[in-house]
C-alpha cells in the first residue's frame, strides 16, 4: 500500500514537471506547415563574442530560404515589394528572436539552441528554443507580465526613455519592436527538464500575418 | 570622425553636419555600440543647428542599435537648441516600420523617407 502511494505520489510529480505553462499567444492547435526549416545550434565553447555573427546571417539566410516559397499571384513590382518587406521582417524578427536565445541561453545544460521557420498561407511562424536558468527565468516572466499586460505603445516609449538613464547592456526593445512595429503575436511555453531539473525549457512563438 | 568595418561605416561630415551610416548594424549591445555612441555625442557637443542622420544605405538595424539612436535622439532633446533630421529609404522597410518612434521621442524631429 505504502509503495503504491509512493509511487502515485512520484508520478503526480513528474506530470506537474511535465506540464507546462503557456503565457501570451502560444498556439499549439494550428495546423503544421508542409514548409518548414529548422537551424539548431550547439552552444560550443567559443565565446557569444565570435559566434554574434552568425545570429544575423542566419537571419538573413531564413530570409533568403523563405523568399524562393514565397507565394505571389498579384504584379510583378507588388509582388517583389512585398517580398522585400517579408524578407525584412524575417530577417529583423529572425535575428533578434536569436540574439536573445544565445544572450539568456543556460550553457551549462548543454541543451541545443533551434530556431524554426514554418511558412503557412496566411502568416509565418517562428519557434525559438533555448535553455534558461531559474534566476533568468524569474527575470524573464516577470518582463512577459508587463509585455503583455501593459499598453504597448505607452510601454515602448516608456523603455526607451528609462534606457537613458539606464547604463546596462539589454535594452528589452527586441520584442517589444517585434509586437509593435511588425504587429506580431507573440507567446511563450516553459517546459521542465527531467534530466535537468534547475533548468526550463522557453519556447518563443511569434505568428507573422502575411 | 569616422568609423568602418567590414559590416559598416558611420561617417561624420562637418560640411553639411551629416552623419552617414550604411551597411548593417547588428552588435551585441550598448558596449558594442560605444565607439558609435561617443562619435554621435562628439557631433551633439559642438550644439550645431541641426544634425543630419543619413541612414538611406542603412540596410539593418537590430533593436540594440535602434536603442542607442533613441538614446541619442533624448539626450539632444534634453540639450534643446539642436534639431535632429534623418533622411531614410522607403526601400528599406525597417525605416519606415521603427524610425517614426523617434518622432515620438522628439516631435519637433524631421523625418523624410525618400
Amino acid at each position: 500500500m505504502d509503495d503504491e502511494l509512493l509511487l502515485e505520489e512520484k508520478r503526480q510529480m513528474q506530470e506537474e514537471m511535465e506540464q507546462a505553462q503557456i503565457l501570451g499567444d502560444f498556439n499549439e492547435d494550428l495546423p503544421s506547415s508542409e514548409e518548414y526549416l529548422v537551424i539548431g545550434f550547439s552552444p560550443g565553447s567559443m565565446p557569444l563574442k565570435q559566434r554574434w555573427r552568425n545570429n544575423g546571417l542566419s537571419a538573413d539566410f531564413l530570409a533568403e530560404y523563405l523568399a524562393t516559397f514565397f507565394p505571389g499571384n498579384e504584379e510583378d513590382t507588388i509582388k517583389a515589394d512585398k517580398t522585400i518587406e517579408v524578407k525584412s521582417a524575417v530577417s529583423y524578427v529572425a535575428n533578434e528572436l536569436l540574439e536573445n536565445a544565445m544572450k539568456f541561453n543556460d550553457e551549462t545544460s548543454h541543451l541545443p539552441i533551434s530556431i524554426k521557420l514554418e511558412m503557412h498561407s496566411d502568416r509565418l511562424i517562428f519557434f525559438v528554443k533555448n535553455s534558461l536558468g531559474a534566476q533568468a527565468m524569474a527575470k524573464f516572466q516577470s518582463y512577459i507580465h508587463e509585455l503583455i499586460t501593459s499598453d504597448r505603445d505607452e510601454l515602448y516609449i516608456r523603455q526607451l526613455e528609462q534606457n537613458v538613464q539606464d547604463e546596462s547592456s539589454g535594452s528589452g526593445l527586441g520584442l517589444l519592436t517585434i509586437m509593435n512595429d511588425y504587429m506580431a503575436k507573440v507567446g511563450w511555453k516553459f517546459e521542465a527538464n527531467l534530466q535537468h531539473p534547475e533548468i526550463m525549457t522557453v519556447t518563443t512563438m511569434v505568428q507573422l500575418d502575411l | 570622425m569616422e568609423i568602418k568595418t567590414d559590416d559598416y561605416s558611420v561617417v561624420y561630415d562637418p560640411a553639411t553636419q551629416t552623419v552617414n551610416f550604411r551597411g548593417s548594424l547588428r552588435l551585441s549591445g550598448a558596449e558594442e555600440y560605444a565607439d558609435i555612441t561617443q562619435l554621435l555625442s562628439e557631433v551633439a557637443e559642438q550644439a550645431p543647428e541641426k544634425i543630419n542622420l543619413d541612414l538611406q544605405d542603412l540596410e539593418f538595424l537590430n533593436s540594440s542599435g535602434i536603442n542607442m539612436f533613441s538614446k541619442f535622439v533624448i539626450k539632444v532633446r534634453q540639450q534643446g537648441n539642436t534639431g535632429i533630421q534623418i533622411q531614410g529609404s522607403k526601400k528599406i522597410p525597417w525605416q519606415g516600420k521603427s524610425l517614426k518612434n523617434f518622432q515620438r521621442l522628439m516631435p519637433n524631429l524631421q523625418l523624410d523617407l525618400q
